[in-house]
């Protein structure tokens, strides 16, 4: 498993370079020791039970986040990620429950509707962040029109699948360890090195003959795929929906995206670590709780997170630089 | 709407060919043109009554969007991938320091404009050094910068249901001549941004960092205190905002901040701006907070519910990037 | 293998950058498995004419063929079907993948199970083949590997086979980043890799490698193949010559050559204008009035000089001494010099504003009068000032951007070879108007990729490899010595 997670960068000639593999392993040491200090504070934590209840929400952010990853790796932004999840719990918690053919054509189509968009972003050669802005509005837009007021009712497989307590390990460990190794490897595969590759040097990719718009679009889709199972994801947690439930997803997911040692341009992302940047950021809360710090700073804690994480990432590219 | 409505920002014909400057209607012009029309559209809906109260209503509430905006477009004009999350948490925090600076007391007015805005400032202080320090770009350093703070505003509003001093949210709500308080402080501002943005040395360093930074280094002009100003002119813009906002609704709220991330970015681009830098519109935000605004109250007094409402807004968004192009991404 | 069959052949190909005639009319052929050199002096037209064999340009008119005939429709899809790869100067591999990874960008045949493993074998296969010893591990990402190494594997990436056989590979100064050893490396192999039929066009500066690694070797001047002969039948000298040295008078050319200049006697005992120390090797200095050129092959460091010279106004640093305000004249004009959504006189005014201010705010009518009175003195041809900056044609633009750099304070005036692409009428304005401004006191620096234009300044520093080779004042300034100088060939003439 480590053989997996150790990303190739830290290798060099063979041999492991400290700098390199402690950038790479920033992500999983800021997870390691916030789970840490929580099983400090609270040893009954770190149990099954403990363990589930403190990770559960993670599920869902982490879909978001991998879907703005995938995003990310052609260098665009998506601002309206948040409000698709909403819209995709909407639907589950309502035209999936009550008329389920009509609810899965709706989503197929709200996944069809992001491919589109990107599409349109690299046909007419657009800024991804305004043209998500307005996605923005628009999803929301429907989600509210399906859903005017908080409720409906999630299916119950929904349920049953969130609520899944599997033997041994807690449920949102193995999501979470199943997402990240799916992610990373269809990123590694033959087919998801080219879209990387769409990323990180675009100009080459089209001069190879690659087809850019085909990259862009797959992604976008992906994107979409990963939005619709996240709000599917939340519906089953919360057991009910609301046109505003995930809005926060959207910055939540590119902090996490970024905490993973993904980076806005060039195509650098890094599934695994999306994924524990995403759990870090969801057991911030907790975090807070369980030092006996008052909730208010739970978002605080994200952006202090986010900024030590980086300024340490700052610190060890300089002094690769200067090595 | 059809193509010929659209302004074209920075359309990629417009770089590449040289091309006869000609008399046109200016690019501010169109997203207020539109929001005549669906002003009088509306007015003809309702057989033309309450047109004083609707067209008052919609300056008052687009001259805070205005004001945030035009931070927002400074930012945005500085070059492609700028843009400034911070703007909620500005709006909250500054909203709730001078609230409870001013502790409902007229004499305290000034102290806490001033406290308000001197934490706004630092704010922009704040990104500004964490863009330079940890060398990551705008998004993220004003996306972490805006977590902490909407955490300190929150910790330090708590339970804060101070109003504002009587005689604050007496010029908030109040209007000279038929013309709201807010409107002429917003319309004041962006004089004072056209005037900036045209005769000052900041503000065509600004726009010339946006068109080409390289260049503009090449040009000797001085791009890092431009870049210091605009972070700074920003995060004050919507702390100033905050604390208008605060007066004018009675006192301050935790997310009062919140719709004005999407909205000032919204505003900034349909009112014509460039998304790729370089080219400020900021005549344009007040036709496009106008706009926003009047749309919203048509489909109100149609009788069709707040999803056609954001609908509308999201298509406007997407269909004036479309048309207008980008021809950089961001 | 018989050098008949032809690998690709070019006929009276053309291609024109709007003014600029890149290619005058080539006709080329390369036959399978030949080893072909390729050199000319800036500007030659040689980039164009590897682009267009590796498909990523068009020619105006002129046919590609092959043994098969005409291809129609040559571009980079074709290319790679024909077996055609290039080594690019500016990378063409993903710097986000690893090296194994960018092997499957011109091999999409790579993929299932284990593509990767056949990738990284591939790619090792030919590093080992052609750099013994790399050290370069194929699961590394290439962001972090040293330039050289990335060279290597661009260069080994480039004889990978896959499905398609290889017909040509064209190497666009491959040996620029790589260090001595993996450079002689490179030339062995190529000395060995036409026993496949491989034919290899190898693009140099460095005519000692180019002689080594070539079996006929093409000169190319202003577009045109103006010498075409097997290598051992030439030496480096006669190269030199063929690229437009054979004229041996020091100070024939340009326009102010011969006359006596006011002021230069005193000049000597000023302090200077500009010292740039280099640490062991040449320095570089200016005078007040002074017109000094920066010569060599494009890309050895001139621009770097300015951009220090630039830099260092306002600082203290010791080791580049800036006596006044300086002002930079981009040569290339779409990314360093105009602002396209400005008109022409905020284009002008920008690095002035500060001297037109009144009362703090910039004055409309002091910034038309600058714009005004430049658009006379410069000459720039436009009905309005206010127009766009892209109404201008090419020539006139760089018009406005030197009136950008003269209109200022600036006592220094820096030319990063401003003159690309620029037609004649304008330049020879421009050369009058330089003389005029280095009389009144100005200092110019300018880099110039045209070796006429350097015989209109003083004195001329030749850089190469970034370093200050040679320093040749007036006197000394013939084509064939700033040549020799620019390939290190002045030992060779000494």
């Amino acid at each position: 498993m480590s053989a997996v997670i150790l990303p190739a960068a830290a290798r060099r000639s063979g041999r492991i370079d400290p700098v390199r593999l402690l950038r790479a392993l920033l992500p999983a040491l800021a997870l390691a020791l916030m789970l840490g200090v929580i099983f400090s504070q609270q040893p009954r934590a770190m149990s099954y039970v403990g363990l589930t209840l403190l990770l559960n929400l993670s599920i869902p952010v982490i879909l978001a986040t991998l879907a703005q990853l995938c995003v990310i790796t052609v260098n665009d932004l998506d601002l309206s990620v948040g409000s698709f999840v909403g819209l995709c719990a909407c639907i589950a918690a309502t035209l999936l429950k009550d008329t389920p053919l009509l609810g899965v054509v709706a989503l197929a189509a709200a996944i069809a509707a992001y491919a589109l968009v990107g599409a349109l972003i690299q046909w007419r050669d657009l800024p991804s962040i305004v043209v998500t802005l307005g996605l923005s509005f628009i999803w929301t837009g429907i989600a509210v029109l399906i859903l005017p007021t908080p409720g409906g009712r999630a299916p119950e497989y929904l349920t049953a699948i969130m609520k899944w307590k599997p033997d041994f390990v807690p449920l949102p460990i193995l999501y979470a360890v199943a997402l990240a190794l799916i992610l990373h490897w269809v990123m590694r595969s033959s087919f998801g090195t080219m879209l990387r590759g769409a990323g990180g040097n675009p100009k080459a990719m089209g001069n190879a003959g690659w087809s850019l718009l085909r990259a862009r679009v797959t992604l976008y889709l992906m994107a979409g795929g990963l939005g619709a199972l996240s709000g599917l994801a939340l519906v089953g947690l919360t057991t009910s929906g609301d046109a505003n439930m995930a809005l926060r997803y959207t910055l939540m997911s590119i902090a996490g995206v970024i905490l993973g040692g993904g980076e806005f341009t060039g195509g650098r992302v890094n599934p695994i670590g999306a994924v524990l940047g995403a759990m870090t950021l969801t057991l911030a809360g907790s975090f807070l709780t369980f030092m006996h710090i008052p909730p208010d700073w739970q978002i605080g804690a994200q952006g202090a997170i986010l900024i030590i994480v980086l300024a340490l990432r700052a610190v060890l590219n300089r002094a690769e630089e200067r090595s | 709407m059809t193509a010929d409505d659209m302004p074209s920002p920075a359309s990629a014909s417009m770089r590449d060919t040289p091309r006869r400057r000609r008399r046109t209607v200016p690019v501010w012009a169109w997203p207020l043109g539109a929001a005549a029309v669906i002003l009088v559209m509306t007015l003809i809906h309702s057989g033309g009554q309450g047109a004083g109260d609707i067209l008052a209503a919609a300056v008052t509430f687009s001259a805070l969007f205005v004001i945030v905006g035009l931070g927002q477009m400074l930012v945005i004009t500085s070059g492609p991938g700028n843009v400034d999350l911070s703007i909620p948490a500005a709006i909250s925090l500054s909203g709730a320091i001078a609230m409870k600076v001013m502790d409902g007391a007229n004499g305290m007015i000034a102290v806490g404009l001033l406290a308000a805005l001197a934490a706004a400032m630092s704010l922009g202080v704040a990104n500004y050094l964490l863009i330079r320090l940890l060398r990551i770009p705008p998004i993220i350093a004003t996306l972490s910068s805006s977590l902490i703070v909407q955490s300190i505003a929150i910790a330090y509003g708590r339970g804060l249901k101070i109003k504002p001093p009587p005689a604050f949210a007496d010029f908030c709500t109040g209007r000279i001549l038929g013309v709201s308080n807010l409107a002429l402080v917003a319309a004041a501002l962006t004089a004072l941004v056209l005037l900036a943005l045209s005769r000052t040395l900041y503000g065509r360093t600004l726009l010339a960092l946006g068109q080409n930074a390289r260049a503009a280094r090449l040009a000797g002009t001085p791009v890092t205190r431009t870049r210091l100003t605009t972070s700074i002119a920003s995060a004050t813009l919507a702390g100033l905002c905050g604390v208008l906002l605060a007066g004018f609704s009675g006192g301050s709220s935790l997310n009062m901040g919140e719709e004005y991330l999407l909205a000032s970015i919204a505003v900034t681009v349909i009112g014509g701006t460039s998304v790729a830098g370089g080219r400020a519109e900021p005549l344009g935000i007040w036709g496009a907070a106008l706009l926003l605004f009047l749309i919203v109250t048509m489909l109100n007094t149609f009788g069709l519910s707040a999803g056609v409402r954001l609908i509308a807004t999201g298509l406007i968004i997407v269909t004036v990037i479309a048309i207008g192009g980008g021809s950089k991404r961001v | 293998m018989s050098g008949d069959a032809t690998a690709l052949r070019l006929d009276d190909v053309r291609k024109s950058f709007g003014a600029v005639r890149a290619l005058a009319g080539v006709s080329l052929a390369i036959a399978r498995g030949e080893r072909l050199g390729l050199v000319g002096h800036n500007g030659a037209g040689k980039s164009t004419l590897m682009h267009v064999l590796a498909g990523v340009l068009r020619p105006d008119t002129g046919t590609i063929a092959t043994e098969g005939g005409a291809v129609a429709d040559y571009g980079t899809a074709v290319a790679g079907r024909l077996g055609v790869r290039c080594v690019f100067q500016e990378l063409s591999l993903c710097p986000n993948l690893t090296v194994a990874e960018n092997v499957r960008v011109p091999h999409p045949s790579l993929r299932g199970w284990g593509w990767r493993r056949r990738a990284a074998r591939l790619i090792l296969d030919r590093l080992d083949t052609i750099f013994a010893g790399h050290g370069i591990d194929p699961g590394e990402t290439v962001a972090d590997l040293a330039l050289g190494r990335r060279q290597m594997v661009e260069i080994a990436r480039a004889f990978t086979v896959t499905d398609t056989p290889l017909r040509l590979v064209i190497l666009d100064e491959p040996t620029s980043s790589l260090d001595a050893t993996a450079a002689e490396q490179l030339l062995n192999f190529l000395r060995h890799a036409n026993q496949h039929g491989v034919a290899t066009v190898f693009i140099s500066h460095i005519l000692p490698e180019v002689l080594a690694a070539a079996e006929r070797v093409v000169v190319m001047r202003e577009g045109l193949v103006v010498l075409d002969r097997p290598a051992r039948e030439l030496t480096r000298r006669a190269i030199v010559q063929s690229m437009g040295a054979e004229d041996e008078h020091p100070g024939a050319h340009g326009a102010g050559a011969g006359k006596v200049r006011s002021g230069r006697a005193d000049r000597a005992t000023q302090p200077p204008a500009v010292l740039a120390r280099s640490g062991g090797g040449t320095d570089l200095v200016a005078k007040k009035g002074d017109i000094v050129g920066l010569a060599g092959l494009a890309g050895h460091g001139q621009s770097t000089m300015l951009l220090r010279v630039f830099d260092a106004w306002g600082r203290k640093d010791p080791s580049t001494v800036v006596e006044s305000p300086v002002a930079l004249v981009p040569g290339d004009r779409q990314s360093d010099g105009v602002f396209p959504l400005w008109s022409i006189s905020r284009n002008i005014s920008i690095r002035s504003l500060a001297t037109l201010r009144r009362g703090g705010l910039i004055d409309p009518a002091r910034e038309r009068t600058l714009a005004a009175t430049w658009r006379e003195r410069i000459g720039i041809r436009t009905p309005d000032m206010d127009n766009g900056i892209l109404s201008l044609s090419g020539g006139n633009q760089q018009k406005a951007l030197f009136a950008r750099a003269l209109a200022s304070d600036a006592g220094i005036i820096l030319m990063d070879d401003p003159m690309r692409g620029v037609d004649i009428s304008t330049k020879s304005e421009v050369y009058r108007f330089i003389r005029a401004e280095s009389e009144r006191g100005r200092t110019f620096l300018w880099y110039s990729t045209e070796m006429e234009e350097l015989f209109h300044c003083d004195r001329v520093y030749v850089f190469h490899e970034n370093r200050i080779v040679a320093h040749l004042p007036r006197a000394e300034m013939t084509e064939a010595a700033i040549l020799r100088a620019s390939y290190a060939e002045a030992e060779e003439v000494a």
